[in-house]
C-alpha cells in the first residue's frame, strides 16, 4: 500500500492544464508539417502556414494554443495499491483545474448547469474518469476539449447485420456533417463496441492516443489508415477551403460487446489535439 | 495570389469588391460577439433600443478571447463556430452590420440575407488563436462585463489574415473550393 496525498495531483493536474493548453504534442505537429509538404492548393498552403505559425508562437510565447482551452477532461489511472489521503480526490482535481485555467490565463469555458445556463467562473468541473489497474502509481492525463469539434461528434447504436461496412459509412457520414465547422484538418477518435456509454469513452480515449501510433490488432491497425485515406478523399481540407488535408490522423479504440449490438462512436477534435500525461 | 489590403469599414462598395476565395489583410475596428452578446443585442433591437457600438458598416468577430497575461492586448483569440450566431445575423445586418467575421457554414436564411444587404463572411483560423492576437493592437471592453469571455469588445486590428468565405453575391468557398479540389483530381 502506497499512501498518496491529494494534494500532489492538484499540484500534477495544474501544471497539466497549462502546458497541454500552451505546446502542442510533437507527434500533431509532425503530422501537420508533413500534410503542409503534401498540399497542392495556394489557400490550403496557406492555412497550413499559419497553423503551423500559431502553434510555434504558443510554443515560444506560452501562451494558449486557441483560445477555446476547453472543458478539462481528467483521466486517472489508479494503481490499486494506491490509498489518497489528506482530501477528497474529486475536490483535489477540481482544485487543480481551478489554479490551471486561473494562474494559466486559460479562458473558462464552463456552465454550471446545461439549460439554465451559467458560467461557473473556474473552469470546474472538470470531467473525470478513472480506472482502477494493477500497481502503487496514479497516471494522469488532462485533455482539454474544446467544443467547436466535441459539437460535431455522433454516437449511433447499429445492429451487427450493418457489419463492417456500416461502421466506414458511418465514419465518413460524420466526418462530411462536421465539415467545416470543426476546424479542419481534424483528428477522428472511433470507439467500437461495449456499451452505448463505454462506447463514447472509447472514441474519447482514441483521442488521447499519439496520432503516429496504431491499434495492436492488424484488424483495426489497417482501418484506420483505410478511413484516415477515405476522409481526405472527401476534399473537405483546411479549414473546409478544399484540400487534400481534413484529417491529419485517426484512432480506433474498441471492446467486446453484446449478442444484439455494435455501439460505434466518433469524437471529432480539432488540429489542436491537446493532451499531457505525467505519472506519480 | 498575394493578399489583398483592406481597411474597414465595411461599406458597400467595399463589400462588393470582395469574392469568395479571396485572401485579404485586414485592418480597422471590428467589434467580438458570441451567443450571449447578439442574444442579448437582438432583445434591444426588438425593443427599438440601441446597441452598445453603432452597427453602420460594422465587422462582427465571433469571439472568447482567454484572458490576456500582463503585458499582452488580448490573450489568444481566434473565431469560434459561426453558425450559433445564424438565428442572430440577419437581424444584426438588418441594421447595417455587414460583416461577419468567423468559422464554419452558414444556414441558407444568413446567406440570403447577406445577398439582401450586402454582407461579407470572412473566416479566420479555426485554432489559430495565438498567431490571430498578434494582429490586435488594441482591445477595449465595451459593454456585457458580466459575460467574461463573451463580453463585447471594440479591437483595432492590423493586416489580419482573412479569407472572404460567403461574398456578397452568395457564393461559398466552402462548396467552391471543394468542387475544384475534388475537380482537380479526376
Amino acid at each position: 500500500m502506497r499512501d498518496i496525498n491529494v494534494s500532489q495531483l492538484t499540484d500534477v493536474i495544474e501544471k497539466l492544464c497549462i502546458e497541454a493548453n500552451y505546446y502542442l504534442p510533437g507527434d500533431v505537429k509532425c503530422a501537420i508539417k508533413t500534410c503542409r509538404a503534401c498540399e497542392d492548393g495556394e489557400i490550403a498552403k496557406g492555412v497550413l502556414d499559419n497553423i503551423i505559425k500559431n502553434f510555434e508562437i504558443a510554443d515560444a510565447e506560452s501562451v494558449p494554443i486557441c483560445q477555446d482551452t476547453g472543458m478539462a477532461c481528467v483521466f486517472l489511472e489508479i494503481g490499486q495499491d494506491v490509498h489518497f489521503v489528506g482530501g477528497d480526490l474529486t475536490d483535489a482535481i477540481n482544485e487543480g483545474v481551478r489554479r490551471g485555467y486561473g494562474n494559466g490565463y486559460l479562458r473558462k469555458s464552463v456552465v454550471k448547469d446545461p439549460v439554465r445556463r451559467g458560467n461557473t467562473g473556474d473552469n470546474t468541473p472538470a470531467m473525470i474518469t478513472t480506472e482502477i489497474v494493477p500497481g502503487e502509481n496514479v497516471k494522469i492525463t488532462v485533455g482539454p476539449k474544446g467544443f467547436g469539434s466535441e459539437n460535431m461528434s455522433m454516437i449511433r447504436m447499429f445492429k451487427p447485420s450493418a457489419g463492417l461496412q456500416g461502421i466506414k459509412d458511418f465514419i465518413l457520414e460524420v466526418v462530411e456533417t462536421a465539415g467545416p465547422n470543426p476546424c479542419p484538418p481534424m483528428v477522428v477518435g472511433v470507439g467500437i463496441g461495449g456499451t452505448f456509454d463505454k462506447c463514447a469513452l472509447l472514441a474519447k480515449k482514441a483521442l488521447m492516443r499519439p496520432i503516429d501510433s496504431e491499434n495492436p490488432d492488424p484488424f483495426y491497425a489497417d482501418l484506420e489508415k483505410e478511413m484516415l485515406e477515405k476522409i481526405n478523399e472527401l476534399g473537405i481540407g483546411p479549414q473546409g477551403f478544399g484540400g487534400k488535408t481534413t484529417a491529419i490522423g485517426l484512432n480506433i479504440e474498441t471492446l467486446p460487446t453484446h449478442i444484439a449490438g455494435m455501439p460505434c462512436a466518433v469524437n471529432i477534435n480539432c488540429h489542436v489535439t491537446r493532451h499531457k500525461t505525467e505519472v506519480i | 495570389m498575394a493578399a489583398r489590403k483592406i481597411t474597414l469599414p465595411l461599406t458597400e462598395e467595399l463589400a462588393k469588391t470582395l469574392k469568395a476565395g479571396d485572401e485579404v489583410l485586414v485592418s480597422g475596428v471590428i467589434y467580438t460577439s458570441r451567443d450571449a452578446g447578439h442574444k442579448r443585442m437582438c432583445e434591444s433591437l426588438a425593443k427599438g433600443e440601441d446597441i452598445p457600438f453603432d452597427p453602420k458598416d460594422a465587422t462582427i468577430y465571433y469571439v472568447g478571447p482567454t484572458p490576456a497575461k500582463p503585458g499582452q492586448v488580448i490573450g489568444s483569440a481566434g473565431p469560434t463556430t459561426s453558425g450559433r450566431m445564424d438565428a442572430y445575423a440577419p437581424t444584426m445586418m438588418s441594421v447595417g452590420a455587414r460583416g461577419m467575421i468567423g468559422k464554419g457554414a452558414r444556414l441558407p436564411e444568413v446567406i440570403d440575407a447577406m445577398k439582401k444587404y450586402s454582407g461579407v463572411y470572412f473566416g479566420a483560423i479555426g485554432g489559430a488563436g495565438a498567431l490571430l492576437a498578434k494582429c490586435i493592437k488594441k482591445a477595449d471592453l465595451i459593454a456585457f462585463e458580466d459575460l467574461g469571455a463573451e463580453a463585447l469588445r471594440r479591437l483595432e486590428v492590423e493586416d489580419m489574415p482573412l479569407v472572404v468565405i460567403i461574398d456578397s453575391e452568395g457564393n461559398n468557398l466552402y462548396e467552391i473550393g471543394r468542387k475544384a479540389y475534388l475537380d482537380s483530381k479526376k
